[in-house]
């Protein structure tokens, strides 16, 4: 089976190319990217049989999301491994890493396996499971991260909830180094967030909504920076979603003393907690979202290289945990759908160059979670995502493919979004 | 005549007229008050229903009492705290009471903005009786229309508000209020529990109650919650008495006719001395009445809106 992607315009970091280029692609692998219109085996490109034209639009790497919560096993009714990656490919992403807080938690390789072969079984992109850091999630005692990483974890994290006991965290960075995988850090000190709903300022005074410090992330950003330094471990942060969090991680990594790496989501860049302010619990969100600086910071933090990928943190939730008082809804935003439309628009206001963009959802996060994703090399896993960038759409929330459709940019308008999605050579055309 | 809105969420989404248009109907239906049979006929056929998430005796029953005033039936619909986590969900229980012909719905919850997000789902007007610590209008309501007859009128008042700001919703309804309507207002509390960036409304803070009573035509004392002592909040409440306790002494400090209102229910001893509270300068009995007055006229008004 051959496929011809004609005439687009391809953008791979792994390869430095940003140009118009044929990829061509056989028995699911990246065959090769070359000069378009050339002739292959005597034969005119265009007269394969498998010909997608691509002329106007990009071509990239499949675009790979290193923080989902698929939700399965255990919460269902949220989404499934298959609805989960279903979404996921809608959204041009077709390597997904998935969070361990389900019920039981993805702490031991059982679960792991599950998931895998689930994924296996009905999953429509990659999923690459996220072991938890602790038994349980509880945060004191590690997990099997061996037998997890075995079995297919790739990275490790407590994710939802932060690893509270410094020395648990601190034995966290140093075992994961026998692998060389990741921890992944979900900052935030809970006894400054405790009963936190929004950002904490003026507004949450004025909307009588208990606040969340900015200062509640910063702090365990820079412990877990601190441990990182002295344990040589390998760090990620996760949802960055503050200015000064910004800070910490560009200084520490000018220092150049702790492996780390950093991404940030969407909404992060997109929104304020202005979004808040008519108790929209579409936009309840941990950590939440924050001020007008934070975002400026957040985009300066992307363009200079300080934050290294864009991951959505999908979190869907069932309409009727969202259709209630914002102090007992839910976190979360369901986000796979709307990440490369939102995330277009710093291509559009000049924050990252389009090399830059993919960097941040294929190259950057695949190299981060160890995965040999997120390039268009000759021999690769055939992930392509075709974007049409020159379209104009509302966002339809209520007709996500993901179960969830807990989403605050319902009805926005944007102009990118996938034409075609190519997952391990398997083409789905998008109407 | 009527206001804006089919709804009262809260001051926050009030205009001046608004607000002037409620005080001017209370002032009328506090006439009605005075007269031997205290009852009209404006809201005959119309049915209001208290759904109160949150223990109150004197809201729900000013509320009740203001809506037989005005001969609407009313109907008592309390629902423990504890459904609020599980059981039937909030949009539910009120459709439920829509369905029922309720055309005013007075919502007390102990949730901030659940009745912003009722009166998004329901056709019915939604009252906001107080929520969580985001705000209680009809209280700052009749705290001005009390201001009102002490002075004649609200701008140019300094105001003081003591106590805990930041968990209360009547200190929020009135800091909008007042300054809405071109009062000064003054923050006294300690540091804790009065969040600095408060200030960027326009109000003057101080933890220092000495100094903050000087000059000030209202001195607004606010329940003190004891549970938030052992929260870190003050570390005991004869410290906080200490401190922030409105004492005769302390009453001096401000202007030589200052009026002492309180929201009730009060904390003899923790943040008013009795004395105070029973002397002449006191009107918390008649923001009691008041509160009548207000109630009769925010749901005659919002009634209007219905046609």
């Amino acid at each position: 089976m051959r496929v011809l992607i004609a005439e687009g315009r391809v953008i791979d970091p792994s390869q430095g190319i940003d140009g118009v280029r044929d990829v061509v692609i056989e028995d699911g692998k990246i065959k090769e990217v070359r000069e378009r219109g050339k002739r292959e085996g005597g034969k005119k490109a265009g007269g394969s049989r498998n010909v997608i034209a691509a002329e106007g639009m990009l071509v990239l790497p499949g675009l790979v999301d290193m923080h989902v919560h698929l939700r399965e096993p255990g919460f269902e009714y949220k989404e499934t491994i298959k609805t989960g990656t279903a979404a996921a490919l809608r959204g041009g992403i077709t390597s997904v890493c998935c969070m361990p807080n389900t019920n039981p938690v993805n702490d031991n390789s059982s679960v792991t396996e599950f998931i895998r072969k689930r994924a296996m079984q009905e999953g429509a992109c990659s999923v690459f499971p996220v072991g938890a850091i602790t038994k349980g999630q509880r945060g004191e005692e590690l997990a099997e991260f061996t037998m997890m990483y075995e079995a297919g974890c790739m990275a490790f994290s407590d994710d939802g909830r932060p690893v509270t006991d410094g020395m648990i965290m601190r034995r966290a960075l140093e075992y994961s180094k026998i692998l060389g995988a990741p921890v992944i850090s979900h900052c935030e000190d809970l006894s400054l967030s405790a009963g936190g709903v929004m950002n904490e300022g003026l507004l949450s005074v004025t909307l009588g909504l208990k606040g969340i410090p900015s200062q509640a992330e910063e702090i365990m950003v820079a412990r877990d920076i601190a441990l990182a330094e002295l344990t040589g471990g390998r760090l990620h942060i996760a949802h960055v979603s503050t200015a000064r969090s910004v800070e910490i991680i560009r200084a520490a990594k000018k220092r150049g003393i702790a492996d780390i790496t950093a991404e940030t989501c969407p909404h992060y860049f997109s929104i304020t907690e202005e979004a808040v302010r008519n108790y929209d619990t579409n936009a309840r969100v941990n950590p939440p979202l924050r001020r007008k600086r934070d975002v400026e910071a957040i985009m300066e933090g992307l363009r200079d290289g300080t934050i290294d990928a864009i991951a959505t943190d999908h979190a869907p939730h069932h309409m009727d945990e969202k259709q209630r008082e914002f102090d007992l809804a839910p976190s979360g935003i369901s986000g796979l759908e709307t990440s490369i439309g939102l995330s277009m628009r710093l291509v559009d206001d000049g924050v990252l160059s389009l090399m830059q963009l993919v960097e941040k959802m294929a190259f950057n996060p695949s190299a981060i979670a160890g995965l040999s994703k997120g390039t268009l090399k000759p021999g690769s896993d055939a992930d392509v995502t075709i974007v049409d960038t020159k379209t104009e759409y509302s966002v339809d929330a209520a007709r996500f493919v993901s179960k969830g459709k807990n989403s605050p940019f319902d009805s926005w308008v944007l102009h990118a979004r996938p034409a075609v999605t190519i997952c391990n050579g398997k083409v789905h055309r998008w109407e | 005549m009527s206001l804006k809105s089919k709804d009262l969420t809260g001051i926050k989404e009030l205009d001046t007229e608004d607000i002037e248009l409620i005080l001017d109907t209370a002032a009328g239906f506090k006439d009605v008050l005075g007269r031997d049979i205290k009852k009209v006929p404006a809201l005959r056929g119309k049915t209001a229903v208290n759904l109160f998430y949150e223990p109150s005796t004197r809201t729900r029953t000013s509320f009740e009492l203001a809506a037989k005033r005005l001969s609407t039936d009313v109907v008592n619909f309390s629902v423990s705290t504890s459904s609020v986590v599980k059981g039937e969900s909030l949009r539910d229980t009120a459709l439920t009471i829509q369905a029922l012909g309720a055309a005013l719905i007075i919502v007390r919850h102990p949730c901030s903005g659940a009745p912003h997000f009722l009166a998004r789902h329901l056709e019915a007007s939604v009252i906001n009786a107080g929520d969580g610590t985001d705000e209680h209008p009809t209280q700052a309501l009749l705290d001005l229309l009390t201001m009102r007859e002490k002075r004649g009128g609200i701008k140019g008042l300094e105001v003081a508000i003591v106590g805990d700001i930041l968990h209360s919703r009547v200190a929020k309804s009135n800091i909008y209020a007042l300054l809405k309507l071109g009062a000064g207002v003054r923050l006294i509390g300690p540091p804790t529990l009065v969040p600095s960036c408060m200030e960027e409304l326009g109000v003057r803070i101080f933890s220092d109650m000495d100094a903050g009573l000087e000059d000030v035509d209202i001195i607004m004392m606010l329940r003190i919650q004891m549970e938030r002592q052992g929260k870190g909040f003050f570390p005991s409440k004869e410290e906080y008495f200490k401190n922030w306790g409105l004492t005769a002494r302390r009453l001096m400090l401000a202007r030589k006719n200052a009026v002492v209102m309180h929201p009730g229910p009060m904390n003899r001893g923790v943040e008013i001395a009795s004395d105070v509270a029973d002397g002449r300068r006191s009107a918390i009995l008649e923001q009691v009445t008041n509160g009548l007055a207000v109630r009769m006229a925010v749901l005659y008004l919002l009634s209007g809106v219905k046609g």
